[in-house]
């Protein structure tokens, strides 16, 4: 029995085009303004300025200032572009390791297949939020222990359903007739397996960057994620949490963002499935 | 169908590796200390300001930290394998006795949120399933979808403002009296039920969809008759396998949950032992939660086959 699939017949699935160019929009938007805004409002995100304290938004910063008078337009881009490149990297490489093990397992089965399952297995049984904790115990720099950590907990979703495509794949008429005719195992990959494999790959990326994102903000908010004064999202919370009163914007800044981003990955992943 | 006991054989071979992955995992976390280990444990016990060379060496010939990595590494596992976890390097009690006390506040936690989801995931997921399409259907996709994009602590910090701060009806943190539970059982609930709505959706649908369906309501059973005879136990293998899922949400969501509100349970001390890098605390308490999980996995298992005992086909994905 799966435990990550439900393997119940679902109906034809529906096609929703509009969630998905729903998402990539929201997703370009963020991306324009995580790029841009240093070009438009060009500040340093650490810089403090006393006579800023939690001021209103000015021609230098549209959106405001923090506690310490730092711009909150250049930290929250920053943030942003931090979150996006630890989520576009840990889902680059958790792909390439689960689609490689993932179809080696498929393609030579036998122990190779029961050993790969089983330590798959093993990281499942672990919370990722947890594995993630204890790799950035372990490795010192808190960006490159999301990287491994994240990676670690991404892999097993590439490679369940890379395995479970391929091993079906491996058995149909087409491979057989292409192994038949002499063509190597490249080709097949290229021409048979990969055609299957592309749009999997584009939700599962979606949604492990979605959770790259929840896991790093997360941690962040309760402090033992990025460290101050880094700009993060979730550190951005917290510390900006205790002026709520004077400035409900700023709180709601990163809240908003970090909402937006995830509503787009979802919406990206969503239209590719359901 | 796969016999039972294989089945069993191979939790319990992901059991063993499990517990070799935590203990690795752990003795890279010790390895990986920065600065003398012996002076960090020792303040961690007596304070910084009371830590001096003395204290330091008697910690280190106490947990014999001068041995070679390897010799060590052997160690460890041993004493994994009989299951002595040791003792807290820094409140010094036994590992065991503090899971055991932080355990019961964490499982009130879970529970409670548990059975909330469940009073709102399913049953709303059932009524939309029947009327595939409807506006109740259309709602709870944009509902679901929306809730999915707010990370649990940003749940727990939106309700806290607004419930707590601008309201003022509930206190934003605590232990120990039901008012306490409201809202972190509400904040992890919702984020489940988000969820476990739309399988139960879908799996409704599938069935609500299937040609037995229609044949139950041609042969002139009422709606009521077919739900319960046709629809629940069919539903029922999809929503039970989807438990052994939300027991990994739900242990993510109880760490980050807990450390908001204060809530004494095990999410809150690991998330402190590993500040203070109490790493014979984050050994136990996540062996505990890794193992949990395949005990739970293998009781799922075996309730879905006592649910559907037809066994699955043969193109099953085998877990």
């Amino acid at each position: 029995m799966s435990i990550t699939q439900v393997d119940m017949p679902l109906p034809a699935a529906r096609v929703r085009p509009w969630a998905r160019w729903t998402g990539a929009a929201l997703l370009a938007l963020v991306l324009a303004f995580a790029l841009l805004a240093p070009v438009i409002f060009p500040a340093d995100p650490l810089r403090q300025s006393l006579r800023h304290i939690l001021a209103a938004p000015d021609a230098a910063s549209p959106l405001g200032y923090d506690h310490l008078g730092r711009s909150l337009t250049a930290r929250l881009a920053s943030a942003l572009r931090l979150s996006l490149m630890i989520a576009a990297a840990a889902v680059a490489s958790s792909a390439l390791l689960g689609v490689a093990v993932g179809v080696l397992a498929a393609w030579r089965g036998g122990w190779v297949d029961r050993a790969a399952s089983l330590v798959a297995d093993a990281f499942l049984a672990l919370p990722g939020l947890l594995l993630v904790l204890i790799v950035s115990a372990i490795v010192p720099v808190t960006p490159l222990a999301f990287w491994i950590g994240l990676t670690l907990v991404l892999w097993i979703e590439y490679f369940r359903l890379t395995r479970a495509t391929v091993s079906r794949l491996l058995a149909a008429p087409g491979v057989q007739a292409s192994r038949l005719l002499g063509f190597g195992p490249f080709y097949i990959f290229r021409r048979h397996l990969w055609p299957e494999l592309a749009p999997m790959l584009l939700t599962l990326g979606a949604f492990g960057a979605a959770t790259a994102i929840m896991m790093i903000a997360a941690l962040g908010f309760v402090s033992v994620g990025m460290r101050p004064p880094t700009p993060e999202l979730g550190l951005m919370m917290v510390e900006l949490l205790p002026y709520y009163r004077e400035a409900p914007m700023a709180l709601v800044i990163p809240v908003a963002a970090t909402f937006v981003t995830l509503l787009g990955l979802n919406l990206v992943a969503k239209g590719g499935r359901a | 169908m796969r016999p039972l006991t294989q089945a069993i054989l191979y939790r319990a071979s992901q059991a063993v590796l499990v517990a070799l992955l935590v203990g690795m995992l752990t003795f890279l976390m010790m390895q990986a200390l920065p600065g003398d280990m012996a002076f960090r444990i020792a303040a961690g016990r007596y304070g910084y300001d009371a830590v001096n060379a003395e204290a330091a060496e008697a910690v280190r010939r106490e947990l014999g930290l001068d041995r070679p990595a390897l010799a060590a590494f052997g160690t460890w596992l041993w004493d994994l394998m009989r299951l002595d976890f040791g003792t807290s390097v820094i409140s010094g009690a036994p590992v065991m006795d503090e899971i055991r006390h932080q355990l019961g506040a964490s499982l009130q936690l879970a529970g409670a949120a548990l059975a909330l989801s469940f009073l709102i995931g399913p049953p709303v997921g059932i009524l939309a399933g029947l009327r595939a399409g409807g506006w109740l259907d259309r709602t709870l996709l944009v509902v679901s979808t929306a809730l999915r994009s707010v990370p649990q602590f940003l749940m727990g910090l939106i309700l806290i403002v607004l419930v707590s701060i601008q309201l003022g009806w509930l206190p934003a943190a605590g232990y120990g009296r039901p008012v306490h539970f409201v809202l972190p059982a509400l904040t992890l609930a919702l984020g489940l039920a988000a969820v476990s709505a739309r399988v139960a959706r879908d799996a409704m649908a599938a069935v609500a969809a299937s040609p037995y369906y229609a044949f139950g309501r041609w042969k002139g059973l009422s709606e009521g008759q077919l739900l319960r005879r046709h629809g629940l136990r069919n539903i029922g293998v999809t929503l039970v396998t989807y438990l052994g899922l939300q027991f990994a949400m739900l242990v993510e969501g109880v760490v980050v949950i807990e450390a908001i509100f204060s809530w004494p349970g095990i999410g809150h001390a690991l998330v402190h032992a590993i500040f203070g890098r109490d790493v014979p605390m984050v050994q136990g308490t996540v062996l505990l939660l890794g193992l949990g999980f395949v005990a739970l996995n293998t009781a799922v298992d075996l309730t879905a086959r006592w649910i559907d005992p037809r066994g699955r086909g043969a193109g099953e994905a085998r877990s």
